[in-house]
């Protein structure tokens, strides 16, 4: 199983098309490609962090500042950063686009993903997080900008969950 | 050294400046002496005052951005010393207070009570240059007067007493702190362009 070069492709430019201008990382191997794609393009900001609570922070900094940001991390990297989507995104109101690839779900063949995966979509729905699925190619492009727009007019988190399907050969 | 004082010396530096402070006494000695709009309170999500700050600075390059924190939510968020170290946003300036204390909540003594932790030189180990480490006031006043002449990401550690308000309360809710704050910086970003075209850093 190799991370999809032609997909991460399709979701960088889906990244651009919906304007986003920056984006807050921890890289896990299948964002690998697309992060490199975003580190080289001059037209955007990289912001890696060393744990993904942090990127909640800057988020919030770059939403204060008007730049419009989008965060990517593993499932596992949303899970270490509850407290800063609940007691700072939740609690004031502001808007969290994410981008979280979604290991140890259907088709996981390592078992140390596999709690993770399981609690991801329960402990988004009792946050009270939208979610959904991006799946195809064809449609993730329009997915992120939905994304982006909702967590936009609901000054909410609202997260797009990259399937096996789509990050995966 | 009191936390208040140096706060209090700040102010008068800080009119037109955003400033991102943690939560509890910290927010209520900068809160008490005078609100203004420029001021965003993180009141919970402990630990994240520099990311937010860090977030700022980065995105507005042309404005200085203060950060006030405290040794108890930097111990909580370590990464942030090496994330500020590599990005080296030129306009932040870092206060730490440490106390030595939990102090909102009850006063525990936190990992610098016994000095054994020394949170200036974690921030020099991360990599960051400008670290200055005070415990008077005058060295205070000096060390901000200098970070702010300097066009690079500077930290200054404030070692404080374990001492805080005696009341709590703002007048103010979370929500409308952000949108207020939200505005705040929207209309100085219009009117720093019109009337800033050379850019220099305020």
């Amino acid at each position: 199983m190799t991370v999809s070069y032609d997909n991460s492709k399709v979701i960088f430019q889906g990244i651009k098309d919906a304007g986003i201008t920056s984006v807050s990382a921890l890289p896990e191997t299948w964002l690998g490609l697309l992060l490199q794609r975003i580190d080289a393009d001059p037209d955007l900001t990289l912001i890696q962090v060393a744990k993904e609570e942090e990127a909640i922070g800057i988020a919030a900094g770059a939403h204060f500042a008007g730049v419009p940001h989008l965060l990517l991390m593993q499932n596992h990297g949303f899970l270490a950063a509850i407290n800063g989507i609940v007691s700072l995104a939740q609690l004031y109101g502001l808007p969290l686009c994410m981008l979280i690839a979604l290991r140890g779900h259907w088709g996981e063949p390592y078992s140390w993903h596999t709690r993770g995966g399981i609690v991801t979509e329960p402990v988004l729905r009792a946050l009270g997080i939208p979610f959904e699925y991006a799946r195809d190619p064809a449609t993730v492009g329009r997915q992120i900008r939905e994304a982006w727009t909702f967590s936009q007019s609901s000054r909410s988190p609202v997260a797009l969950l990259l399937t096996r399907d789509l990050m995966e050969d | 050294m009191r936390r208040a004082e140096c706060i209090a010396m700040l102010y008068p530096e800080v009119a037109d400046t955003p400033v991102v402070t943690i939560m509890g006494a910290c927010a209520q000695e900068l809160y008490d002496l005078g609100h203004r709009d420029n001021f965003f309170y993180l009141q919970h999500a402990m630990g994240l005052a520099s990311s937010i700050g860090l977030g700022l600075a980065l995105h507005w390059p042309d404005q200085r951005v203060v950060v006030l924190d405290g040794d108890g939510s930097v111990l909580m968020n370590l990464g942030t010393l090496a994330t500020l170290a590599r990005y080296r946003p030129r306009n932040l300036v870092h206060i730490v207070f440490d106390n030595g204390s939990l102090l909102s909540t009850g006063g525990f003594d936190s990992h610098t009570t016994s000095g054994i932790t020394d949170l200036a030189g974690m921030a020099r180990s991360a990599g960051i240059e400008q670290v200055a480490s005070v415990d008077t006031v005058m060295d205070f006043g000096e060390a901000v007067i200098a970070a702010f002449a300097r066009q690079d990401l500077s930290v200054i550690v404030a070692k404080v007493a374990a001492i805080g308000p005696n009341h709590y309360g703002m007048d103010l809710h979370l929500p409308e702190n952000a949108y207020r704050f939200g505005r705040w910086i929207e209309a100085r970003r219009r009117v720093g362009s019109a009337a800033n075209p050379g850019k220099e850093l305020r």
